[in-house]
């Protein structure tokens, strides 16, 4: 059962970008620890950081991809459970401070001592072991995301409507983490790290392996998502994304669906915030920020939705891009991203990832016409497949995808 | 017909849209096995006696019972669908992005929980069931097309096939022959009274050819309460019948 449901999850698109991220995964590392300063190879330590940091947000993308290519839900709330994610992870690399803090308090982090707070408050508890920490990463947005879930797709609230209350959800977050009686340190957030599972933050050979178990954990979720996408539930998805009643009406229970991948999809957004606080050294409120939650959409919309792929490679060019033009050009960065989505609106509706895929179909197709015509080959007959298509049913000359995802209502 | 021996059982069934009665104290009776046409012109509550049956609109007052002694006010479109009812719109909807042979396989009888599906792997007897559906419904050498690409006349079949792969009870087809040819037309009453021999068929239609070709029972809906009911020729022989509907 379990050996035929990732077996689905491999195909050619699926095998290169499993081998670049392999490669990645071990070279990035290794030029950095390995090859001398100076060295043509050499990757320097915040160049390791800041391709860590891509990483986690490629995995936030991926996340948001699975609700919103495959099942039509738009989430403009993702970064929430993300900075859920962080702030767990944020919560361990805390208590590991311990008496190095500036009050040097064995117990309480600095914030609290600040505040006179003479106890740590109950939910703190745990926090100091990685294995409840790692736990609390999945569960709390895990938790938030199905309560949500439970309630907003049992009322069968859809599309637009949907993405507000997405939109207030992190909105109402962002509120509350700022109050210094939260107990999360208020506008501060989190920050002062010193070491993860025993190892210094700030040390070369923890960075490195930090960026090496983003990647791991990109990969990870890719092919979870992957073979999910690909295996009867990702049909039912896809059909619930375009004829949603349709599908109730063949008897699935769509809010049964869209509540499993939602919950799947935000404890992948909290794996990400979990492996983006111990790189960036801080979580904070503004994590909670609207705007980063549809920046995230961008990316998506960018490196082509549905796609999966599409979703990674988005995330980390326009996140390049980002750090580029803030580089060079600081003041016309956000005119540039939003130019980039009036762009990709307009002239890549399908993304990157499937734009290509739908050129490379034509072309096939056209060579397989020529060469019919000219007398040689078979009729030219390219199937276009449906986006679940299994791996156990052979259809003769298979295409990449070109079907149209539909808008979200 | 008693309710007992019924396989669909509709008793004084009145639901109102602000103020608008779509169904006025409607009673119908649908025996197992049985095929029936339902005629109506526009607004006489068709698609409306449609959504209560299948759970899409609660009824305001009245019983609508299921094989004897279930239910159906209570129990939402999926749970429905699950006790064998299957539904044909009156705007062929099929799953565009995905091919023919995706569709049926979505529609066949099969658990339909999430992780039922996230585990299922087509078996053999699966894979019959789809060939044979394909054959029936003439779309075998369109299997792996995508659906948005089929003609109107071909999504209507694609949707009477993916009915019939739920395997329901009782089948309620809304306008099967809307946008087809005549010879499509002909075609499709001919695959319904294949599939009547073996499922119980509510037909809502206009094409008066069409219904006449069923032959079968007939009842004719009006502002949202049954006008007559019997053989085409007998209901056509009514005054009322003929005032509001065949008369214009």
């Amino acid at each position: 059962m379990m050996t035929s449901f990732l077996f689905r999850a491999m195909d050619t698109r699926a095998g290169i970008f499993l081998a670049i991220m392999a490669a990645a995964i071990i070279l990035v590392p290794a030029g950095n620890l390995l090859a001398p300063e100076g060295s043509a190879f050499h990757v320097p330590n915040y160049a390791v950081t800041l391709m860590g940091k891509y990483l986690t947000y490629a995995l936030l993308a991926l996340a948001v991809d699975l609700v919103w290519g495959y099942c039509g839900i738009l989430s403009l709330g993702h970064a929430a459970f993300f900075a859920l994610g962080g702030y767990a992870m944020g919560m361990y690399l805390m208590r590991q401070i311990g008496t190095r803090g500036v009050y040097g308090d064995p117990n309480l982090p600095d914030f609290m001592v600040f505040l006179n707070w003479q106890e740590l408050p109950w939910y703190w508890y745990g926090f100091d072991m990685f294995w409840f920490a790692a736990l609390m990463v999945l569960l709390v947005p895990g938790f938030l995301a199905f309560v949500f879930g439970w309630f907003a797709f049992r009322s069968r609230v859809t599309g637009v409507y949907l993405s507000i209350i997405t939109q207030a959800l992190t909105y109402a977050l962002l509120l509350a983490f700022f109050r210094n009686d939260m107990g999360f340190g208020g506008n501060n957030g989190l920050t002062d790290f010193k070491d993860i599972l025993g190892f210094d933050i700030q040390a070369d050979t923890t960075r490195a392996g930090l960026f090496a178990a983003s990647g791991i954990a990109l990969v990870l979720c890719f092919i979870v998502c992957r073979a999910l996408t690909r295996s009867k539930l990702g049909k039912v998805l896809v059909a619930v994304r375009d004829a949603e009643s349709r599908t109730r009406f063949l008897g699935y229970r769509v809010e049964h669906y869209k509540l499993f991948v939602w919950t799947l999809s935000a404890m992948m957004a909290g794996i990400a915030g979990a492996l983006y606080v111990p790189q960036v050294g801080i979580i904070n409120p503004g994590e909670f920020a609207p705007a980063n939650s549809i920046e995230v959409v961008i990316w998506v919309a960018v490196g082509g939705r549905g796609t999966l792929v599409g979703a990674v490679l988005g995330a980390v060019l326009v996140n390049f891009a980002k750090t580029w033009f803030t580089g060079a050009l600081p003041d016309i960065w956000l005119f540039a991203l939003g130019g980039l989505f009036v762009f990709v609106t307009l002239f890549l509706p399908k993304g990157i990832v499937g734009t290509v895929s739908q050129g490379w179909t034509a072309l096939r197709q056209r060579k397989a016409s020529a060469a019919y015509e000219s007398g040689s080959g078979d009729p030219p007959s390219a199937p276009p497949q449906s986006p679940g298509a299994p791996a156990n049913v052979k259809h003769s000359n298979r295409a990449p995808v070109t079907a149209e995802p539909q808008p979200a209502e | 017909m008693a309710r007992a021996s019924s396989l669909l059982y509709l008793d004084g069934v009145s639901v109102s849209f602000d103020g608008f009665k779509a169904l006025n104290d409607l009673s119908l009776t649908i025996g197992p096995g049985e095929m029936r046409a339902i005629i109506g012109p526009n607004g006489a509550g068709k698609t409306t006696m449609m959504d209560v049956i299948t759970g899409k609109t609660r009824p305001d007052s009245g019983e609508v019972f299921f094989d004897g002694n279930i239910d159906l006010t209570g129990e939402d479109e999926a749970s429905i669908a699950e006790l064998g009812i299957g539904r044909k719109f009156q705007k062929p909807t099929v799953f565009e992005s995905h091919t023919v042979w995706d569709n049926l396989e979505l529609a066949l009888k099969a658990p339909r929980g999430p992780f039922a599906t996230l585990f299922h792997v087509i078996s053999g007897a699966e894979k019959k069931r789809i060939e044979y559906l394909l054959e029936l419904i003439r779309l075998g050498g369109k299997r792996g097309d995508l659906a948005a690409n089929l003609s109107h006349g071909q999504k209507q079949w694609l949707e009477i096939g993916m009915l019939l792969a739920q395997d329901p009870k009782l089948l309620l087809v809304d306008e099967p022959a809307a946008g087809m040819t005549d010879a499509e037309t002909a075609e499709t009453a001919e695959l319904l009274k294949d599939i009547a021999n073996d499922h119980s068929v509510v037909v809502v239609e206009h094409d008066m050819v069409f219904v006449r070709s069923l032959g079968v029972k007939v009842t004719v809906l009006h502002e949202g309460s049954v006008l007559a009911e019997g053989s085409l020729d007998h209901v056509s022989a009514n005054d009322r019948v003929v005032e509001v509907y065949l008369g214009r």
